[in-house]
């Protein structure tokens, strides 16, 4: 790891009198494998800004925008850490487009070297971390992959903190004319013991800033963590609790036009024509603007724009898909593999021919999961601006770089031209990564039209109906059982959009395995949600995992344990849950317990659930998890990651579903898109296991266990296996 | 057509159409965007305002209903010199929010349920709160509730 020297000074009130250090690092392979990919890209992948005040005050700019996980606090914690700073005086802000950054030579320099358009130095971290995710194969995430803290964080915040440390002693050694090595930090200070003298770190970082930083800072020993590993309160929260925080919803400016929008109601069709009377007829609406697959309506306050909209009566074509549904779909998936012709493939050893020579017993299935939606909490809301020529965008997005590129297509312009203000996000869970943002086009072809800035809301009904699904996907599974009952061999073929024969991880030690995928295309727009392939994936494996210890006679934990390797990773963590979960000690009558084990975005997690099961409808009361994501940042705040993992990874497989009825997607609304309800969500034991593995994310990985622990504590419960998602009522006897 | 209210303590007259819900005259007139936008229809509670000390889901209700009435919103619930509710402090406490979209709307159901309750039992707190929350912070949720209302007791093991 290289690390050059970016610090300069920058005028202006904000930083006179202090220091700014920035610090680029490249983690050599993931740049190597990135450099190829997007061919000219050098060396120069993370950027961090540390900035330290006269008064002391340490400002730590985050590159990512925060939906949720906490991550801003706990890269904050990294920095500070490394840098020995005083937390009381921290200050993180969170990717602001600030005009002291807009114009260095390095945004210049980085944006010419590696991109095809000029970046903004407050995003080269976010560029950063998606040409490393591009790099391990995920697909290209940027607030996502559950990157944030292992990625950012361990290779950007640590380092600058403790780069800038190193030179903030060096310009102290040379002011207090004692060697370096006489020298220690504390809070914010450089402390020389032997002559009781100490100099503020505000004191020194003007000149520290604009000294040669050293190429490979020292870190600290993880023994002498202050904030690293410590569950501290996270800094967005105060605001949230008083109703202050800003969402892209809230956005207000002067002279504000809000719109809302229909889109063809089959995916893929147009708008043929639209009278817009009868929403110019309503009190407050000003503009009715065709867009090519949809209509907009602009007023003075959404809800004008909403009664003008349900005024009109626009005709949209199908795009010639009718016929589809998401039975015609399961159908033609389910043909698809048995043509045994996959388009990818992953694996080790030959599979099917294990399964064909030594089977004592054969076992098949077939698995499906429909298309989900992400049901953030806030529904798409974008505002736009085109004054003098130049845009400006106010919003929640996964990747305000991206966006900001999208949107100067959209317009016509340079990306130049284009200012992105990123705001806070109610939610997110993919739904917001680059790709998935049509509203970035709908609502730049809206404000091309009109003098006033304007703020696009989606209705929940378009948001749920228009959706960049989890995709619906089916899948074969077969293995075969050896004499002693162990796995000889197991395939798994599976029919959807997206090939993830690489993205998703078997832990087991089995002879030969076959993770072979069939592409097949519908005319939705699938998407990431939270956990991404490993969802699914998941959900065949473990549920299968368990069809294979009830044929071999075996308890599905002591079955599981026989296929992983001793002293692994993978088994602490199962032995921790089953252990921490009382499994095989009784249960109340009539519950049942089931286990799952994943490993996804590098962190593995063992889940079991206690079920019961009332007129068909299954009941979880209790969640126990045990995680290994190797040292953990922010233990509480990594906790509720993956607490909320597990609950939506319940709400999603116990009633969520979108389907399909000739083209266009039957849900609308909660009412028939029904979330869980805190009376349903149970209490969630969450216990890490750190170990000394590479850091992985905690965003995602509580989702992929829990789908299949409810199965199978189903199926301890009722008898019944259930093997299309979502439960609802399908253990009914 | 002009229609008085109190908002936040405030007396105030606005002009909208009778038939716009509250939320939007929240949001938009009054620019008191701590009440969230969420479904339209009164299923996720993220527009949850009190209406004369109700519990009431504002996008549901049109503004002319409230004419005269006392409403909350979630920028009214702290004291007046900025000391938080203790349901807002118990918030912060448990570190309940996440993306923090819908926490206004679960604080102003909690508080109700704690005005009316006292102590809320289990099934109690399970009956009020009825709020969706996306990123899944039910369970701090009750924990919170527990530990504003005294019973400490219960909210430990809580998650």
């Amino acid at each position: 790891m290289g690390v050059k020297r970016r610090a300069f000074l920058i005028g202006g009130a904000a930083l006179i009198g202090g220091g700014l250090f920035a610090v680029s690092c490249s983690e050599r392979a993931a740049t190597k494998r990135a450099a190829k990919l997007v061919a000219k890209a050098k060396a120069g992948v993370f950027q961090t800004w540390i900035r330290i005040a006269e008064d002391d005050t340490v400002t730590i700019f985050s590159p990512h925008v925060d939906f949720g996980q906490g991550s801003v606090t706990g890269l904050a914690q990294m920095a500070a850490d490394e840098l020995d700073a005083d937390w009381a005086k921290i200050v993180v802000e969170s990717a602001p487009v600030n005009v002291a950054f807009a114009n260095t030579p390095l945004a210049k320099g980085f944006g010419g070297q590696m991109l095809p358009f000029s970046v903004p130095p407050f995003l080269n971290g976010i560029v950063g971390s998606a040409f490393a995710m591009v790099a391990r194969n995920s697909p290209l995430q940027v607030t996502g992959g559950s990157s944030t803290v292992r990625a950012t964080g361990q290779m950007g915040m640590r380092v600058a903190g403790a780069a800038a440390r190193t030179a903030l002693i060096t310009t102290a050694a040379k002011r207090l004319q004692v060697p370096e090595s006489e020298l220690t930090t504390a809070k914010s200070q450089v402390i020389h013991a032997g002559s009781g003298r100490a100099l503020r770190y505000g004191e020194l970082a003007a000149e520290a800033a604009d000294m040669t930083l050293s190429t490979e800072p020292k870190f600290k020993d993880p023994k002498d963590y202050r904030l690293i590993g410590k569950s501290i309160p996270r800094l967005d929260i105060p605001e949230k609790v008083t109703g202050s925080a800003r969402y892209g919803m809230d956005v207000q400016l002067p002279d504000l036009r809000v719109a809302t929008i229909m889109a063809a109601p089959v995916r893929g069709g147009k708008l043929d024509s639209v009278d817009p009377a009868p929403a110019l007829s309503v009190k407050g609406v000003e503009e009715v603007i065709k867009l090519d697959n949809a209509v907009a309506v602009v007023a003075r306050g959404y809800w004008q724009a909403l009664s003008g909209l349900k005024a009109l009566l626009p005709t949209f074509s199908d795009g010639g898909h009718a016929a589809l549904s998401s039975a015609s779909i399961a159908a033609a998936q389910a043909a698809k593999i048995k043509t045994n012709k996959p388009d990818h493939k992953s694996g080790h050893g030959d599979a099917p021919g294990a399964i064909a020579a030594s089977g004592v017993k054969l076992l098949e299935a077939d698995y499906g999961v429909p298309f989900i939606h992400h049901a953030m909490m806030e529904p798409f809301a974008l505002t736009a601006h085109f004054s003098d020529g130049k845009l400006q965008l106010w919003g929640g997005v996964q990747d305000p770089l991206h966006s900001r590129k999208v949107a100067a297509e959209a317009a016509g312009i340079s990306t130049d031209q284009v200012i992105f203000h990123p705001m806070m996000m109610g939610g997110a869970f993919g739904r917001r990564l680059p790709g998935s943002c049509e509203i970035i086009g709908q609502v730049v072809q809206i404000a091309k039209q009109i003098p006033y800035p304007v703020k696009l809301i989606w209705s929940r009904e378009e948001d749920v109906k228009h959706g960049t699904y989890r995709p619906q996907a089916s899948a074969h599974l077969k293995a075969a059982l050896d004499k002693n009952g162990r796995i000889a061999g197991w395939t798994t073929d599976y029919a959807q959009s997206e090939d993830a024969t690489r993205e998703t991880r078997f832990v087991y030690e089995v002879p030969a395995f076959s993770l072979r995928h069939y592409a097949f295309a519908t005319n939705q727009h699938d998407g990431a949600w939270r956990s991404v392939n490993s969802n699914q994936n998941g959900f065949y494996t473990e549920s299968f995992m368990d069809e294979l210890a009830l044929a071999a006679g075996e308890d599905p934990y002591q079955f599981r344990r026989k296929h992983l390797k001793a002293g692994s990773r993978h088994l602490a963590v199962l032995d921790d849950v089953a252990k921490r979960s009382g499994w095989g000690t009784p249960l109340t009558p009539g519950r049942g317990r089931g286990i799952a084990l994943v490993e996804s975005f590098n962190t593995i997690v063992a889940v079991v659930i206690e079920v019961s099961v009332n007129d068909g409808r299954p009941r979880a009361h209790q969640v126990f998890s045990s995680v290994d994501c190797g040292r953990v940042v922010n233990p509480d705040g990594g906790a509720a990651q993956i607490m909320g993992g597990i609950i939506m990874g319940l709400s999603s497989c116990v009633d969520e579903a979108i389907t399909l009825e000739r083209g266009a997607v039957v849900q609308s609304n909660f009412h028939d898109y029904p979330l869980l309800k805190l009376a349903e969500a149970p209490d969630v034991d969450v216990h890490f296991l750190e170990s000394d593995a590479s850091m992985g994310g905690l965003g995602e990985p509580g989702v992929p266990p829990t789908a299949p622990a409810l199965a199978n504590a189903i199926f301890a419960a009722t008898g019944k296996r259930i093997r299309q998602l979502p439960f609802r009522d399908k253990a009914k006897i | 057509m002009a229609i008085d209210l109190e908002v936040n303590g405030k007396s105030l007259s606005i002009e909208a159409d009778p038939n716009t819900p509250l939320l939007w005259v929240i949001r938009e007139e009054l620019k008191l965007t701590g009440t969230k936008f969420g479904c339209g229809i009164g299923a996720c509670g993220a527009c949850s305002v009190y209406v004369d000390g109700e519990i009431s889901r504002s996008c549901r209700i049109p503004v002319a209903a409230v004419a005269g009435k006392r409403i909350t919103t979630i920028e009214g619930i702290a004291a007046p010199d900025g000391t938080l509710h203790p349901v807002q402090q118990a918030w912060i406490d448990a570190q309940v929010p996440q993306c923090g979209y819908c926490q206004s709307g679960q604080i102003m159901a909690a508080v109700a349920l704690i005005k009316k309750t006292g102590q809320p039992s289990p099934a109690q707190v399970d009956e009020a709160m009825t709020n969706i929350c996306r990123c899944g912070t039910y369970p701090r949720i009750r924990k919170a509730i527990l530990t504003a209302t005294g019973q400490a007791a219960a909210a430990r093991g809580v998650e």
